[in-house]
């Protein structure tokens, strides 16, 4: 294949997109508030969509009739390679909303180096996604604040969270000679300028949030090749139900 | 001859299922209509990438157009230049408020995080002694709004640049 590098990463792109997406729509109808059911829902619609112009982008580059569809609903667990974090359970609220402003944090910046990238493509799919982004992180960054400058019971259930997610988090900066290859062409942004950014971005609303960094060093991964926790055969049983007990079927 | 001004203004025939008052050329949905040999090409771009009124729209254009004479237009969907509610029309944001949704701030681009929600005038009587309820609405492109004078909650078309 013509672009492997591009197309592999595409698939790490969009596929954190689409399992963060589906997550949150497992919120729907289940939502603490009625306008927090709407908001994770609709974040969840953004993610999806952003990841079928990432994935409708793969499926050029793949040819052979490829499509979005295929893309996102006939892979095999192992052919994933979204990061853990994003397949990690919803928990409670403070829980889905920790995840997502470490996403958030990480996915703005991303998106906006990558409005300079030399793939026009890529460059469109960042700037069409930015703007929305920008809403996701104010919502998600509002809530942590919320909750760890809040009562005592939201403090330690945010806390909680972030103790649980933090060795996560650095999967998000994963590099192979995939992400290696595209950086050095100057088709992905240089990864330190996104992580500096993304720091600082945490820092800041931890530090309002009066909620602790973990110290301890210990980082978990293996989404990025294909290796998951027990978590994502059951997002995918789901996800993928439709296309597995009626193949090729059409809303 | 079919000429490019002639489509467009078909086009406003068209309208979002989302908010029927406004046509996908008031909402800056269609970017343009353009003649390659004997085929037309309809330009469009999404509002939000996962809008799900995008597919509707297609159609929608698609019906009118053969409706016109025109059955085999080829619709292409481009990402950038990325849609920004400044294409809204201005006659656009007038059919907006009349039917109830507070049309676009023009909101400076002020930062993400620990910044203040923007003041909103009510539709329904004017009052700016409003409060958002949620960033997030019916819709992908709306936020959701109260007035604290007439009680009325509506609907903002959040500002998207």
């Amino acid at each position: 294949m013509k672009n492997e590098a591009l197309y592999n990463y595409l698939l790490r792109l969009g596929d954190d997109s689409l399992i963060l997406g589906q997550r949150l729509a497992e919120w729907c109808g289940h939502g603490p508030i009625l306008e927090e059911d709407i908001a994770m829902t609709n974040i969840s619609l953004d993610l999806i969509g952003q990841a079928m112009n990432i994935f409708d982008y793969a499926a050029e580059i793949e040819g052979n009739g490829s499509d979005h569809d295929k893309i996102a609903m006939l892979r095999y667990e192992h052919q994933y390679v979204n990061t853990l974090l994003v397949e990690q359970p919803n928990k409670d609220f403070a829980f889905t909303m920790v995840r997502q402003f470490i996403f958030d944090a990480f996915r703005k910046p991303l998106y906006e180096l990558m409005q300079n990238s030399k793939d026009k493509q890529l460059s469109a799919i960042a700037e069409k996604s930015l703007k929305e982004t920008k809403y996701h992180l104010k919502h998600s960054s509002e809530w942590v604040i919320r909750m760890g400058d809040g009562t005592e019971e939201s403090h330690n259930r945010a806390q909680k969270a972030v103790d649980d997610l933090w060795r996560y988090a650095d999967e998000l900066f994963f590099q192979d000679d995939v992400e290696k290859s595209l950086i050095e062409n100057g088709i992905l942004p240089k990864y330190d300028e996104v992580k500096q950014a993304w720091q600082q971005t945490v820092e800041a609303v931890m530090n309002e949030a009066t909620l602790q960094i973990p110290t301890n060093g210990w980082t978990f991964g293996g989404g990025r090749i294909g290796r998951h926790s027990e978590h994502m055969g059951f997002i995918l049983a789901e996800l993928q139900y439709m296309q597995r007990a009626y193949p090729n079927m059409q809303w | 001859m079919v000429t490019r001004e002639a489509i467009l203004g078909w086009l406003e025939e068209v309208s979002d299922p989302e908010i029927p008052v406004l046509s996908v050329v008031d909402l800056g949905v269609v970017r343009d209509a353009l003649q390659v040999g004997e085929q037309w090409i309809i330009v469009i771009t999404p509002t939000y990438s996962g809008c799900p009124a995008m597919k509707v729209m297609e159609q929608s254009i698609r019906e009118k157009l053969t409706e016109k004479g025109l059955p085999s237009v080829e619709i292409q969907t481009i990402l950038s230049p990325a849609w920004t509610t400044d294409w809204l029309s201005e006659n656009g944001k007038i059919k907006l408020r009349e039917y109830g949704i507070a049309p676009p701030e023009n909101e400076v681009d002020k930062s993400v995080l620990f910044s203040e929600p923007t003041v909103v005038p009510c539709p329904q009587c004017g009052s700016r002694n409003t409060g958002m309820v949620s960033q997030f609405g019916s819709t992908a492109c709306k936020a959701s709004y109260q007035c604290n004078d007439c009680k009325e909650p509506y609907d903002y078309f959040k500002c998207l640049k």
